[in-house]
């Protein structure tokens, strides 16, 4: 089943008297658990398009289903919901809060759902396990280096278990050794079954993805599904 | 969201931000600090005014002789035109009610008095024994007159410190006799209070029984008779009670005038009341400055924190959630300097009583639980704009930092 199904979406800003299509009658279909980059050129779009995704955004026309379900029509309160417990976000700048600390970063998505804290504190030790951030956890963000604070990041996006993973360009703030690890871990998190998205003009690392989408002026130009996909071990 | 999440990211949120933090605090803290200290000086001033009214005497009904037909106590009307004099047989009737906690007959004169080789010219007060608990006083030395009856004229006094000092100097006072007027008294005891009794120092007073004054300037008319009711409930019912008996006296002829201080102080109350209301109002305005520098604080920290409030949106915060813990933190921000600035506030009180030791410049409790609540309720109202322009922040834009 498609977890993800865009129907003749537009997106239009108005920039002073002219229109600009950000997105121009974009249809995608996302397999769950797929592995998809988004490439292209600044200003084709590929931003919106995740941004409208990951709900941040609204189309200003066409359908937008999450998992079968119309998500363009729900209310701000509905789609707050479904952003905390479906999708979670990465980010170019990794967005973390600069007076919490990794452990309480992580912890901020759960706060919002009203998670009890007795369970939050067991799935932030599990997480910071799991990225090999426990000597970090009570560290501000400052104190942690580029790649340590897009795990953390990566921490946060997946502590709800959502079933999208949308990364902005995930690795665009970091040398290329912090950059690999990270996409490592996405990969291994795909591997495991959530559904990655990850928008990026590095040739290299769109590449690597099982399904590649090449935007330009707010159209999808190319979608090709390779056969033999660099993300599996 | 559970409250106690809310309030813990509220309150790393100021400790985030120290230097703004603090800012708001002394804000808050001194709108607050405002009103308390000066309600605290008008309540201390109306207390202060009640005070002096108390130390005239209690329920203190005062009669005069003579009929104020005009305005009101004017020595001509006092000395001059009385019809009948009023009489100790007069004073004693006045204590026939249950009303009637204590009087005290009073006779004024100006005589010389002198002690060896020094002498000087005195007030005589001619009274009783019941003057001193009438009048609040105190003695500092010896006794006061002798609790006799009224018409006993005892050849004893008691003067005040001044006179003491004048007329004795180093020498003991107590047991000397002393002349006054053409008389001899016996100085029984030295009176210790301070303050001004009808215009006159009590300090350059002497005292002796009412009798014996009236021996002294040969009149049998009183000057004043003071009546202290039971219950302030009980000053109305004596007024007529006197007004009735001394009519009774003097043959249906209504030739007295009685007043009472507690007229007076109802008015000087009002005054100082509608005063502290005032200075309160003015010192809230302070603390609506206060919740307008909140505002602006706080729309200065959603700008400043314009990619975190992205971020929560991004990461799933509903605008009831964003509004909720921006107002937390408006919320705790006001808690705080509002108690700063009641501490601050008690504080500067102490250091006013300190300074004025006759002012009790202490702050009323309304003003102080009003001052509380206008400052939480300027604080999360003031906070409330700001919060909803955090709620509706565009994620997208919030995010790319534009």
């Amino acid at each position: 089943m498609a977890v993800i199904e865009l129907r003749q979406v537009h997106r239009d800003f108005q920039v002073g008297d002219q229109t600009v299509h950000a997105l121009d009658d974009v249809n995608l279909c996302i397999e769950a658990g797929d592995y998809v980059s988004i490439m292209g050129p600044s200003g084709s779009g590929k931003s919106t398009l995740l941004n409208l995704i990951g709900l941040l955004d609204r189309a200003t026309r066409g359908q937008y289903l999450l998992n079968g379900e119309d998500v363009t029509t729900l209310s701000d309160i509905a789609q707050a919901e479904v952003r905390n417990r479906q999708i979670g976000f990465v980010f170019q700048a990794f967005h973390l809060v600069p007076r919490l600390t990794a452990a309480q970063n992580i912890e901020l998505p759960m706060i919002l759902a009203g998670v009890a804290k007795d369970i939050r504190d067991v799935r932030v030790n599990e997480a910071l396990k799991a990225l090999n951030l426990d000597s970090r956890a009570h560290h501000k963000p400052d104190q942690l280096s580029g790649g340590q604070r897009q795990r953390v990041a990566i921490a946060r996006a997946t502590i709800m278990q959502p079933k999208v993973l949308l990364a902005d360009e995930p690795t665009g703030n970091l040398d290329r050794k912090s950059g690999q690890d990270v996409i490592d871990i996405l990969e291994s998190l795909n591997a495991r079954g959530i559904t990655l998205l990850i928008v990026t003009h590095d040739a290299e690392i769109g590449g690597r993805a099982r399904r590649q989408v090449h935007m330009l002026d707010g159209r999808i130009e190319t979608d090709q599904t390779s056969e033999v996909s660099h993300a599996q071990p | 969201m559970h409250n106690r999440d809310i309030g813990a990211f509220a309150w790393r949120a100021l400790t985030g931000y120290t230097t703004r933090t603090v800012l708001m605090l002394i804000a808050m803290a001194i709108g607050v600090a405002a009103v308390v200290m000066l309600t605290a000086l008008g309540e201390g001033a109306r207390r202060y005014v009640a005070g002096q009214f108390a130390s005239l005497g209690t329920n203190l009904i005062i009669v005069i002789p003579g009929r104020a037909e005009t305005a009101g106590v004017s020595p001509s009307t006092l000395m001059g035109e009385t019809p009948r004099d009023l009489t100790l047989d007069d004073a004693m009737a006045l204590t026939r009610n249950y009303r009637v906690r204590r009087i005290a007959p009073l006779n004024i004169g100006s005589a010389d008095a002198s002690w060896k080789s020094r002498s000087r010219e005195v007030t005589v007060f001619g009274t009783t024994h019941e003057l001193l608990a009438l009048r609040h006083w105190e003695l500092a030395k010896g006794r006061f007159l002798p609790d006799t009856d009224i018409d006993i004229a005892s050849p004893v006094c008691v003067i005040g410190t001044k006179i003491r000092d004048e007329l004795f100097g180093a020498q003991p006072a107590l047991g000397q006799w002393m002349r006054i007027g053409d008389r001899r008294f016996r100085v029984i005891g030295i009176l210790g209070s301070e303050g001004r009794s009808i215009g006159v120092d009590v300090q350059e007073v002497v005292m002796i029984p009412v009798a014996s004054a009236q021996q002294l300037f040969n009149t049998p008319s009183l000057f004043r008779i003071l009546v202290e009711a039971r219950t302030r409930e009980a000053i109305e019912p004596v007024k007529t009670f006197i007004l009735e008996t001394l009519k009774e006296r003097h043959q249906g002829e209504e030739d007295v005038t009685v007043i009472t201080q507690d007229a007076v102080l109802a008015t000087f109350d009002r005054i100082f009341t509608a005063l502290t209301y005032a200075v309160g109002g003015i010192a809230a305005i302070s603390l609506f400055v206060a919740g307008i520098l909140i505002m602006n604080v706080m729309l200065v920290a959603v700008s400043q924190r314009t990619a975190e409030i992205g971020l929560l949106k991004a990461l799933g915060a509903a605008p009831r959630q964003i509004v909720a813990l921006f107002l937390a933190e408006a919320f705790l921000l006001s808690m705080l300097g509002a108690v700063l600035g009641l501490l601050l506030g008690e504080l500067g009180s102490m250091i006013v009583r300190q300074m004025f030791p006759t002012l009790p410049a202490y702050p009323p409790g309304w003003a102080t639980l009003t001052a509380l609540l206008v400052a939480l309720a300027t604080g999360l109202l003031f906070s409330l704009l700001p919060a909803r322009r955090a709620a509706r922040l565009d994620p997208v834009l919030a995010l790319s930092g534009r």
